[in-house]
């Protein structure tokens, strides 16, 4: 027998590279919006340092959002159309099947990211990171790919049909621009500027742009990685249970 | 998968037995207390109209679902004891062709090997036979996406058959299908059978347990109503008779007179004689008509069909077409 999580791992691949809508969300979109901020909106936000230096960091975040959409789909899909059922029905790893959509979903991010940042290279992004930090970078993209993936598996199984599980995704699309990933949340207006400096993705930006910048801090990290544990751990326990309970 | 030698695990001659099985969706009664037997090697279909339970049952019997009460064993192993020793033993295809429509139709079948203890030199076999089987070998790098509702079905069941399952649940296979894709399938399913294999088959179609079924279920608001072979089914019922036709009106008359609780139908000159159909009742018949020396000019016997068992047991028709 092969280990079933591979073989899991390996079909949602195929999904993957035979779904180019899910490559385009995925991959080109967080490059597109890149150009759009640090290009054409870029001169116009006063941060600080330069515009690609702040915002390369908070568009990463924003890749691993726009990959998830196409996780809950294809979860979703998996679910509505039987081949959940298929599998649990045959002597299979009953964690094999979510398995495979988180870790693809975390490979499909970290690409994503690969290129955004080879991007933000090409257009001057200009990091003072030593390779303790981008392992630490690393460490916590994987952790937030992870985190968000299990949820967005479990929004997946919880939707009805394949188009609302895509719905269910949007706040996780929309949730980065009311971060401090565009613009620092202390230029936003009343009432959002609370709710940016609050919400989970804002510690982790901001870890990310601290590691980024060779100033690392300590209580963004802390209040990251609680968060990423807190997603990782519901997400994960909500998706074992709607995969047992749904039939 | 031809070929190969069927060794059964020493069990009982029942594949699937099922006693006081009851299953309620918070307080609305699915299943009110189902009791099974299907000897291993048979077909048996549960029919019933949508909404009675068939699929639930299937989800039941195939792990997916637990029971609120009773105990299930298929294959000889209980099914809450050991899951995993049934799912081994059994294969499912349910209402739905689950195929995965990004992949190939070999590629589908490559992944129910590759999650199967079958072996990869075995597996590249199985595929190609399974293929050829079901005619699928020229559509076999085409996406699943592409394929008509008949195709898909048809890699649906060759997926299932993959690890040679001894058990096969088949939740209205041929649902939504055209009258020649329907063919073939009962025709694929004749010859599961002919090979040893165990099919739990349900179905809203009348004619389909008919065909197939050496035992059939009738499941009606979650409750059996009545369980035999197509035939003991239909003769449950009153109305079996035997229609005679006459030449003329005169020798109409003298066999209405002869023959006890008979009706006469004089515009089609026809005599129709209840009886159970037995060939005892119809050689005293044939003794009396003999006896006042009238000869009919055509015979027939006529059972009721599948639809007239439904009605007569559970008072309300099967709503077949109300789909």
């Amino acid at each position: 027998m092969k280990a079933s999580s591979l073989v899991m791992l390996r079909r949602n691949f195929k999904h993957v590279t035979r779904n180019p809508t899910s490559v385009f969300n995925a991959v080109l979109m967080p490059i597109v919006i890149m150009f759009m901020f640090v290009y054409m909106l870029g001169d116009a936000f006063s941060v600080g340092v330069d515009y690609i230096d702040y915002a390369t960091p908070g568009l990463m975040l924003l890749a691993v959002c726009y990959g998830l959409g196409g996780t809950a789909t294809s979860v979703n899909s998996d679910m509505t159309k039987g081949i959940i059922n298929r599998f649990k029905v045959m002597d299979v790893s009953r964690g094999a099947v979510l398995t495979g959509h988180v870790v693809s979903s975390v490979v499909t991010n970290l690409v994503a990211i690969v290129a955004l940042v080879g991007v933000a290279f090409a257009l001057g992004f200009s990091p003072k990171a030593g390779f303790l930090d981008w392992l630490g970078v690393a460490g916590m993209v994987v952790l937030l790919a992870t985190a968000a993936g299990w949820f967005t598996v479990a929004l997946g199984l919880f939707a009805k049909s394949p188009e609302t599980a895509g719905m269910a995704a949007v706040p996780l699309v929309m949730l980065p621009f009311f971060s401090s990933a565009i613009v620092p949340a202390e230029k936003m207006g009343p009432g959002v500027r609370q709710f940016a400096e609050y919400q989970p993705f804002t510690p982790i930006i901001e870890t990310m742009r601290g590691l980024l910048n060779g100033t690392p801090s300590s209580s963004d990290t802390i209040t990251a990685v609680a968060w990423c544990a807190v997603i990782a751990i519901v997400g994960y326990l909500w998706a074992r249970s709607l995969f047992t309970k749904r039939a | 998968m031809t070929g190969r030698a069927v060794t059964v695990v020493p069990m009982t001659s029942s594949a699937i037995a099922v006693s006081g099985l009851r299953k309620s969706y918070k307080d609305k009664v699915v299943l009110d207390g189902i009791d099974l037997d299907v000897p291993a090697g048979t077909i048996f279909s549960l029919l019933g109209p949508n909404g009675a339970g068939k699929t639930t049952t299937v989800n039941v019997l195939t792990t997916l679902t637990s029971a609120d009460a009773g105990t299930i064993r298929i294959a000889g192993h209980d099914i809450a004891a050991s899951p995993r020793e049934v799912r081994r033993a059994i294969g499912v295809t349910g209402q739905f062709a689950a195929v995965d429509e990004l992949l190939t139709g070999r590629e589908n079948l490559q992944l129910m090997v590759d999650l199967s203890p079958v072996s990869t030199k075995d597996g590249k076999r199985i595929v190609g036979d399974l293929l050829e089987r079901f005619e699928l070998t020229e559509a076999a790098g085409k996406p699943a996406s592409t394929y008509s509702g008949g195709m898909r079905r048809k890699l649906d069941l060759a997926m299932t058959l993959v690890g040679s399952p001894r058990i096969i649940f088949l939740d209205e296979p041929t649902t939504g299908l055209d009258p020649r894709s329907r063919r073939t399938m009962w025709s694929i399913i004749r010859d599961l059978v002919a090979g040893g294999v165990t099919i739990f088959l349900t179905t809203q179609y009348l004619e389909e347990a008919d065909q197939l079924a050496d035992s059939i279920a009738v499941l009606d608001q979650g409750r059996i109503v009545a369980q035999g072979t197509a035939a003991e089914l239909k003769r449950q019922i009153p109305g079996t008779h035997v229609r005679l036709r006459f030449a003329s009106e005169a020798e109409l008359d003298t066999a209405a007179r002869a023959v006890a609780g008979s009706t006469k139908d004089t515009e089609a000159l026809t005599l129709r004689v209840p009886g159970d159909g037995g060939t005892r009742s119809l050689r005293a018949l044939l003794d009396r008509l003999d006896e006042h020396s009238v000869s009919a000019e055509e015979f027939s016997v006529h059972t009721p069909d599948l639809d007239d068992v439904f009605l007569a047991l559970t008072g309300h028709a099967t709503e077949v077409t109300a789909k």
